[in-house]
């Protein structure tokens, strides 16, 4: 088993290389010189061509790529264009609101995701049922950005009770927790809904029945966990995407996340920046993702049987 | 044939309906099921002759939906299955009650260890601890013949005859009167098959447990069982001990099935299956539901239901053809 | 005989196979209610353009209606230049579901054909057609979107490349698996076995069988496409001014949200609409399509 996680985590290192490769080639290949961009507007064609120089574009692309990447092993992402400051510490500055907001938000989904998501399987086909998987479809299909406009204009506007955006309180977070959360509820009580109607007509729950295991155990005990899985996925995916920054949310709620980062840095044409906030956030998608893979094994004792004897990896997520 | 008071299993005039969106199963039409104590009794018939379902109201457990008891008493070990409250009926299961299924491979829960699932069914109905349980659990498996050591390994590391084991160290686990056996062997290679059916008597002698073995074949009926009940469509159509049922069988279908079987001595003669199908239980024809198959039918056996008459003994069958006291069936004839 | 036998019942089985699926979906009342709206907002799409002038109707300015709240002169109110929110809602319905379509369009083309290869040919072709797959499903959607809006510069068709290409990863993964639950079953050994070249044992037998979870994906892909698009347009990347799509109208109606929610309430409404009609739909197919139900 620990073969197989050493195994995975030195496999996350050629995915960290050919994300960083893909990302910096991609942005490098954007059309628009960047030097004549960001120089001051009266610079002579000398001063464009020093700070040409200054920046290292004079050099081939793969050199300039080798220096990153030496740069990225002692945690050196660049130097914002804009603020002068390294790449690295702006991110990990804000790092902690996103995370605030991540986890207030994947917190406020479980705790109502799966019980619903376990009521309306259980009564699948009543009311209950239908209720829920109406209201959460319509929380699917209701964009993150509208979903907090709303609010503000309800909570903020209206009714005064909290503010609008910003950082700094209780308060402050509670309507953007709830705007992330409601997308993530809806997908998620689907998931758990689903996932439990196909483990609920499983022979070895008749079998714990006829023990007389009572029916509540029956449902959060046997059933549960079998239905895990594909909660754990979800969750995960989830959780992963909101660490790097729910740039909608964000930006509607004024709120100093990775997110915002990223946007204002590609509104700014901020290269290095850009680059580094992408890499920083796929680097932690990659490892929540890590994370959710051993999960399963936790779970489930047929999975860690397979990463113990194959050591290999499980595809097909 | 025993006194009421004593009857583990006593279930009178069971009638059971799948009520699906289009059409209605009749699954069970009106049996009566007496079982004393200590006493195997073998419920054979075809799959579809409701058989599993009949077994499986004894416990409540047939699926509603779709699944509607619609008539009919059943008692098991004195308590009336069909009154008790959510939380009694737990209490009866597992404890006076218990039933082995037919598929190994999905009858246990695949994330918990063997011993926690067999540990589970003592904690609920015995007064221990929980360590006590486990310990109780582990001597199970021993007399089920799986090393101890073994309790902590879950089920997939099982073959599919352990596997089988291990449900019936859970279903034996606490003792009870009532053990509901469904083909317990049938998805078993025959090997295993015979290993277990060992097992199956040695504990059930054991433990004076009485048994309803429900099975399609007739050999392990005659190994294991001291009544017989054969049930065709949803009925019983012939009943008795076991040598009644098989050396003055009566009833044609009962008949049919001896002859269905090959006789390794009179190799070679041809195989005698019953002609035609089951009728579909959605639309069950008129009157006695073997006629249209039946190398004895009449008229009258079109028109009405023959009754399960006792003729003497405690053997019972449900022809109509019966009402001619000289009539008999070839097999007897033989004799 | 058989053979004949075989023919019949194979005519037979496709026509009431399709008359099969319809009646699943007319049961379900929800995605009846889906089917009804997507057509409904397509018939808007389409017509919009004929009852609706562009330089007039839509982008128009009008300083001295501005900032009306809705009435019966116009019902949805007028934005601050004073153009009327309904009329360019209306026209709005082509640029979002243009974008969806073409985007996923774009999808799927790439994502199939990939998926089909992975799946059907298997060893290296598989392993390094699902690595890049799965380094592009890393990269998280918007940011991808947004680094190639970027890159390319802002424009409806660029939008419908971004979209397109952030979509891919699922529709590769679709394919594959589809592809090989089918390349396994005997009846492809047998056509194999009878002198079919690959490809057209990937084209007639492979591919039908995997349309189903193709068809779902697709419609639940351009509901998810729409909204990405619409995120787009609300961050100013997408469908540049002064084109009613509805994310920058919602972008352009958040300076006035104090007094004026209505010129919020309405275009969000409109995506929301339009997404639950797609979800609707695709669920609907999803349900229909797959004869093992969790009934």
């Amino acid at each position: 088993m620990y073969r197989y996680v050493i195994k995975r985590l030195l496999m996350l290192i050629p995915v960290i290389i050919g994300i960083s490769f893909l990302v910096y080639f991609v942005i490098d290949l954007a059309p628009g010189d960047i030097i004549s961009q960001i120089a001051p507007e009266d610079a002579t064609i000398e001063e464009i061509q020093e700070l040409r120089e200054e920046y290292g574009f004079n050099k081939p692309i793969l050199v300039r790529y080798g220096e990153y990447m030496a740069g990225m092993l002692h945690g050196d992402l660049g130097t914002s264009y804009i603020t002068g400051e390294p790449v690295f510490q702006s991110y990990m500055k804000r790092l902690p609101n996103t995370l605030m907001l991540a986890f207030a938000s994947i917190f406020v989904s479980v705790m109502i995701s799966i019980p619903l998501g376990i009521l309306s399987a259980v009564h699948q086909g009543t009311w209950r049922d239908n209720i829920t998987m109406v209201v959460a479809l319509l929380g699917l299909s209701m964009p993150n950005f509208w979903l907090g406009l709303l609010l503000i204009i309800l909570f903020s506007l209206n009714l005064g009770l909290l503010p609008s955006g910003g950082y700094g309180t209780f308060a402050h977070i509670i309507l953007p927790a709830i705007t992330v959360g409601t997308g993530l509820t809806a997908m998620l009580t689907r998931t758990t809904r689903s996932s439990m109607l196909d483990v609920i007509r499983q022979d070895y729950l008749r079998t714990a029945r006829s023990k007389g295991v009572p029916e509540k155990k029956v449902i959060n005990k046997h059933a549960l966990k079998n239905a895990l899985i594909p909660i754990i996925t979800v969750v995960g995916t989830q959780l992963a995407s909101c660490l790097g920054g729910a740039i909608i949310t964000e930006t509607v709620f004024s709120w100093p996340g990775v997110g915002r980062l990223i946007l204002d840095s590609v509104n700014s044409r901020d290269i290095p920046m850009v680059t580094g906030c992408i890499i920083m956030k796929t680097i932690t998608i990659s490892v929540i993702l890590l994370c959710v893979d051993l999960l399963y094994a936790v779970v489930d004792p047929r999975i860690k049987a397979q990463y113990a004897t194959r050591g290999g990896k499980a595809h097909g997520r | 044939m025993e006194h009421t008071e004593e009857l583990v299993l006593n279930i009178e005039d069971l009638v059971i309906h799948y009520v699906l969106e289009e059409e209605t199963v009749q699954a069970v039409n009106g049996i009566d099921i007496k079982l004393g104590k200590g006493k195997i009794l073998g419920l054979v018939g075809e799959t579809g002759a409701g058989k599993t379902t009949a077994a499986l109201s004894a416990l409540r457990l047939v699926p509603d939906p779709p699944g509607v008891i619609k008539s009919g008493k059943i008692l098991v070990a004195g308590h009336d299955i069909m009154k008790l409250t959510p939380g009694e009926l737990e209490k009866v299961r597992g404890k006076d009650v218990s039933m082995i299924f037919q598929d190994p491979m999905t009858s246990l829960n695949p994330v918990y260890t063997v011993g926690e699932q067999i540990a589970e069914s003592i904690e609920l109905h015995e007064n221990v601890t929980k360590q006590e349980a486990y310990d109780k659990a582990e001597e199970m498996l021993e007399l089920v013949g799986i090393p101890a050591y073994r309790s902590t390994e879950y089920p997939h590391q099982f073959s599919g005859g352990m596997k089988q084991r291990v449900v019936i160290a859970i279903a034996l686990a606490c003792n009870p009167r009532l053990l509901i056996a469904d083909e317990p062997t049938t998805a078993l290679d025959v090997t295993i098959q015979a290993q277990v059916l060992e097992l199956m008597k040695d504990l059930i002698r054991t433990y004076h447990t009485s048994v309803v073995m429900i099975t399609h074949d007739l050999g392990i009926v005659a190994e294991t069982c001291d009544q017989v009940a054969v049930m065709y469509a949803g009925r019983i159509v012939e009943e008795g001990t076991l040598e009644a049922v098989f050396e003055e069988t009566m009833h044609p279908y009962t008949e049919g099935l001896f002859n269905s079987l090959p006789n390794i001595n009179k190799r070679t003669e041809e195989l005698k299956p019953i002609p035609g199908l089951m009728p579909d239980p959605t639309d069950l024809p008129e009157g006695c539901s073997f006629a249209p198959r039946c190398p004895y039918a009449t008229d009258d056996c079109a028109r009405e239901v023959p009754e399960l008459k006792d003729m003497g003994n405690g053997h019972k069958v449900a022809c109509g053809n019966y009402k001619n006291p000289d009539f008999t069936i070839e097999r007897r004839k033989k004799r | 005989m058989a053979d004949d036998r075989m023919l019949v019942s194979k005519k037979y089985k496709r026509r009431s196979q399709g008359a099969e699926i319809w009646r699943r979906m007319r049961k379900n009342k929800g995605a009846m209610l889906g089917l009804a709206l997507v057509i409904l907002i397509v018939l808007t799409a389409v017509f919009s353009g004929v009852f609706l002038d562009y330089e007039t109707d839509v982008i128009g300015q009008n300083i001295s209606q501005r900032l009306q709240h809705p009435s019966l002169a116009h019902p949805m109110g007028t934005d601050d230049v004073g153009r009327d929110v309904l009329s360019r809602l209306l026209y709005g319905s082509r640029y979002s579901l243009s974008v969806g379509v073409v985007a996923v369009m774009i999808a799927l083309a790439c994502g199939v054909t990939l998926g089909s290869i992975a799946g059907f040919f298997g060893g290296k072709t598989e392993e390094v057609i699902m690595r890049a797959s799965d380094m592009l499903a890393a990269v998280p959607s918007i940011l991808m979107a947004i680094a190639i809006v970027s890159a390319l510069g802002q424009s409806t068709l660029n939008l419908m490349v971004a979209v397109g290409i952030t979509s891919v990863p699922e529709f590769v993964r679709i394919t594959r698996a589809a592809v090989l639950t089918v390349r396994n079953q005997e009846y492809i050994e047998a056509s194999r076995s009878i002198g079919l070249s690959e490809f057209k044992i990937i084209w007639s037998h492979v591919l039908p069988n995997c349309l189903s979870p193709i068809i779902v994906q697709t419609t639940l892909r351009v509901a998810s496409a729409i909204i990405s698009a619409s995120s787009l347009s609300f961050l100013g990347l997408g469908v540049p001014s002064p084109d009613p799509e509805w994310g920058s109208m919602l972008s352009a109606g958040r300076k006035f949200i104090r007094g004026y929610g209505y010129l919020t309430l309405f275009p969000g409404l409109a995506i929301m609409v339009t997404v639950l009609s797609l979800n609707l739909l695709g669920d609907g197919l999803r349900d229909a399509l797959d004869p093992k139900l969790k009934k």
